[in-house]
């Protein structure tokens, strides 16, 4: 009698609804989000190689940052974009950037904007944004070449010469490095053809999913430095001592995580306490 | 004709391509950039297509009040209406950002957030130590779930820096992850240059439609 | 008297020459201020661009010593352009003291140009070093890209040889994919249960090499669909992709004699935004609930939505994607997986034909022969001879 009992115990927990811990997974990034916990976060080489090397550029240096994000993957890269934008105007660099991906053209626009204002910093002077065109690897080719090939105005109408921050910014190489926030399968049009063809440097900034995957060109030294994810984020704002959207999740992260792994844990138990019950049987 | 004539427009472009990544000279690089361009049109046309498409399997739903006919209306009105508030008031005019800001931007994060849960269950269900190769699997997740995230620093502060869990999980990241990653690149651009070739050669034909003109 | 006389002309004399002593100090001192420019650069050498289409110039110098430097650091150069040797001379840009060569673009082949490098510190401007005469042109051949040239001929003479061989009559092995194989099964068991079966091509475009590799298991999958009775959705997320895969199905009814049956409406566009059409294949996948689900082509994030929504639908679900990133989900949610090459490989596969199986073996052979190179290589850096490593790092 107690041996169906634990049986039953142990297949009812490999069978259970997987409603349980969608539910249990809804607390446990809720919660957190009410009590801050404030986890310390460590820094990586590879988000303190990108911040060395903006910090260590001169002020007046154009810095590009296109931003490939949409509402689905802003939760991940916003919070990495600020940091950048907060970083650059903190050190008076001035900011180029596009949105190739037409679904995030207004958040980059308006997150620019915003970050700039905080700072006091004017368009067409200390910013500017190219905005958004259609195929990113020919985008990305052509402003290899001349931004105004592919943007002869910018996103407001403005022709591109007649900004003071654009005179002398022909291409990539004039301005002193790129790092790209992208969450599509365009971060590679940037290694190939920014990088790899105009040899300009560059870094990125993408999903921690898509991360792992560009650790090999870090190594290779295609790019200088990799932001991954929400981690790197809080590292990058931890970086510029500015506790932000990324720092806060990190405590949701943490537990998320944890609570994931000791879902994994009661899983394979009930799965080799079940194993052990049918062999016993 | 209707095989020959695509076979021959992409065998030559297909080869023109090739020659021009060799060749920089200006008068070059320019019939790329015109080939790009007309990419580009005839992707912009093919999107008549696409919603020609889409109006008629939802019109034909509407029609014949088929199940679910609501959603399409929704999808048709969506669609219309976005794309007139778009055109009459600009993609920055006030209802066109509400209706991006309120409306599309909160839907589409929300389809992304599902994640989360979908992840969480299908590593319960499918994260199990059945062998070497399934355990190194769970062992290596663990290691960077916890390791790329504070509570990896604090729960294993008093090992040595060498056996703490972010230390760990930055090898896994730099080395062998590194190591799997730069040879399943080499066998997928080899892949990609044979069916490219192939492609151009006109041996692989399936995009033609049909059975590609199998002799 | 005299004594007095004397005195005031001299007394005279003297407030002159006391009010001239500043005036000639300043000149000296401005002739000094004049004087102390900061140092010029040296060795300015203009070039063309190697291997570019034309119209560029690339500028080189060297900064001042360090003694010079020392005495007055420099800011920053500015870069003047003229087409004449002794100008005039128009302004291009300004740099940092950090750069040390500047490329010019947008200038016209064969005319000659002359570039004028000033080293710039505290407001003040050196005199500047004019350069050579240099011309811009562009370039037949992209030299640094020749190792490339030569992979891509070997591979070709390869492929070529290997796809001879095959119509001549000889077996090539190809090891059996167990995706691939279960593909009929799949369907059986849909026919079986009366169920349709949901065919997802992926997020790629027509020119993806995996959403080609897509179109080719689909003609399978259709033909197969005909043979059993059973229907087949095909949800796309690019209208050209839909164009395609409408051809296939159809072309399939159409050869096993059944073209009436085919029904267009099964084969649409739902939308080109990324979560919009995964939000739409679920809801297909509920509502229909699908017997089997293929996932061929390009995956990105949506990859565990469609693969957990098809599971809870109760689907037998069989994946293919290039996306390494996305591999991991389909494999740990999905019952069979085509990883990577083993995708582009299906139409070698299932077509057993000779020029497909020529070119798999190519492929084979291109990768034997990238782990001797990288062998060959680490060997040869490793003692300290890295030009063979370096031969193969083109731009």
């Amino acid at each position: 009698m107690s041996n169906d009992t634990n049986r039953n115990f142990w297949e009812k927990l490999l069978m259970i609804d997987r409603r349980w811990i969608y539910l249990t997974i809804g607390i446990v990034v809720f919660v957190p989000l009410l009590f801050r916990i404030g986890m310390p976060v460590y820094v990586t080489t590879e988000v303190q190689n990108v911040y060395d090397y903006i910090d260590a550029l001169p002020e007046g240096a154009v810095v590009m940052i296109p931003c490939e994000y949409d509402p689905a993957t802003m939760a991940e890269l916003r919070p990495m974009a600020y940091a950048l934008f907060r970083h650059c105007f903190s050190k008076n660099l001035k900011i180029l950037s596009t949105s190739l991906q037409i679904e995030g053209v207004t958040l980059v626009k308006d997150d620019l904007a915003m970050i700039a204002a905080e700072y006091g910093k004017e368009y067409g002077k200390d910013y500017v944004f190219l905005g958004y065109k259609p195929y990113p690897s020919v985008v990305i080719l052509n402003m290899g070449e001349n931004f105004r090939k592919p943007f002869p105005k910018d996103y407001y109408g403005n022709n591109l010469d007649s900004l003071p921050m654009m005179k002398g910014v022909i291409n990539y190489s004039s301005c002193a490095c790129i790092v790209n926030i992208n969450a599509t399968s365009g971060a590679d049009y940037w290694i190939n053809y920014a990088n790899g063809r105009y040899k300009a440097p560059l870094a990125l900034g993408v999903t921690a999913v898509m991360a792992t995957d560009y650790y090999t060109f870090l190594a290779s030294g295609q790019i200088f430095g990799l932001i991954g994810g929400l981690k790197g984020a809080s590292e990058y704002e931890k970086l510029i001592n500015h506790t932000g959207p990324a720092a806060r999740a990190m405590d949701v992260q943490s537990i998320a995580h944890t609570v994931i792994v000791i879902f994994i844990v009661i899983g394979n138990v009930a799965y080799f306490a079940s194993k052990r019950k049918m062999r016993n049987f | 004709m209707r095989r020959e004539v695509p076979l021959l427009i992409v065998f030559l472009f297909g080869l023109f391509m090739i020659v021009q990544y060799f060749i920089p000279h200006a008068k070059f690089a320019f019939w790329y950039q015109e080939f790009n361009n007309w990419t580009i049109i005839i992707g912009i046309f093919t999107m008549i297509v696409g919603i020609g498409s889409l109006l008629s399997v939802h019109y034909s739903k509407i029609r014949f009040r088929q199940e679910g006919w609501g959603y399409s209306l929704v999808t048709i009105v969506a669609l219309f209406g976005m794309a007139i508030v778009g055109l009459l008031g600009g993609t920055e005019g006030d209802l066109f950002l509400k209706l991006y800001r309120f409306g599309l931007s909160p839907v589409t994060a929300t389809m992304f957030s599902l994640l989360a849960f979908f992840i969480a269950s299908a590593a319960y269900r499918a994260f199990r130590a059945r062998n070497v190769i399934s355990t190194l699997l769970l062992a290596a997740a663990v290691v960077v779930m916890l390791g790329r995230v504070p509570i990896g620093e604090i729960l294993g502060g008093w090992l040595p820096r060498w056996l703490q869990l972010p230390n760990i999980a930055d090898f896994l990241l730099n080395v062998p992850n590194v190591a799997a990653k730069r040879a399943i690149y080499i066998g997928v651009g080899l892949g990609v240059a044979a069916v490219s070739l192939k492609i151009i050669l006109g041996i692989e034909r399936t995009w033609l439609g049909g059975d590609g003109g199998k002799r | 008297m005299d004594r007095v006389k004397f005195l005031i002309p001299t007394f005279i004399l003297f407030i002159i020459a006391i009010s001239c002593v500043p005036a000639a100090a300043a000149d000296i001192v401005a002739d000094s201020a004049i004087a102390i420019l900061p140092p010029n650069v040296s060795d300015v050498i203009v070039s063309d661009k190697p291997n570019d289409p034309g119209g560029t110039l690339v500028v080189e110098w060297i900064l001042p010593d360090s003694a010079a430097l020392a005495a007055m650091p420099i800011k920053g150069v500015n870069i003047y352009l003229s087409g004449n040797h002794d100008g005039p001379f128009e302004l291009i840009t300004s740099l940092p003291k950090s750069a040390l060569h500047y490329e010019c673009s947008d200038l016209q082949d064969g005319e000659s140009y002359y570039f004028k490098v000033t080293a710039t510190a505290n407001g003040l401007e050196s005199d500047g070093i004019t350069s050579a005469a240099g011309i811009p042109s562009g370039q037949w051949f992209n030299t640094e890209r020749l190792p490339i040239l030569i992979v891509v001929i070997l591979f070709s003479i390869t492929a070529i040889t290997f796809i001879i061989k095959a119509r001549g009559g000889y077996d090539f092995y190809v090891r059996p994919i167990a995706g691939i194989k279960a593909v009929d099964e799949a369907i059986g068991r849909a026919t079986e249960m009366g169920r349709p079966i949901l065919y997802v091509p992926g997020l790629g475009s027509a020119a993806d090499v995996a959403t080609i590799a897509a179109f080719t298991i689909l003609a399978r999958v259709a033909k197969k669909v005909v043979e059993y009775n059973t229907r087949v959705i095909v949800p796309n997320y690019d209208p050209v992709v839909m164009a395609i895969c409408q051809e296939v199905v159809k072309e399939a009814y159409a050869s096993a004699g059944k073209p009436e049956l085919y029904d267009p409406k099964d084969v649409y566009f739902i939308t080109q935004d990324q979560f919009p059409y995964t939000a739409a294949v679920n809801g297909v996948m509920l509502r229909e609930k699908p017997a089997t689900n293929f996932y061929m082509g390009m995956f990105y994030a949506e990859s565990l939505v469609l693969a957990e929504t098809g599971f809870v639908s109760g689907s037998i679900q069989i994946a293919g994607t290039d996306q390494l990133v996305q591999i991991p989900f389909f494999v740990s949610v999905c019952d069979f997986v085509l990883m990577g090459e083993e995708l582009y490989a299906a139409s070698a596969y299932l077509s057993r034909e000779p020029q497909q199986l020529g070119t798999l073996k190519a492929q084979d052979l291109g990768k034997v022969t990238v782990v001797i190179l990288i062998i060959i290589g680490v060997i040869l850096s490793t003692i300290g001879m890295s030009g063979f490593a370096n031969w193969f790092n083109v731009g």
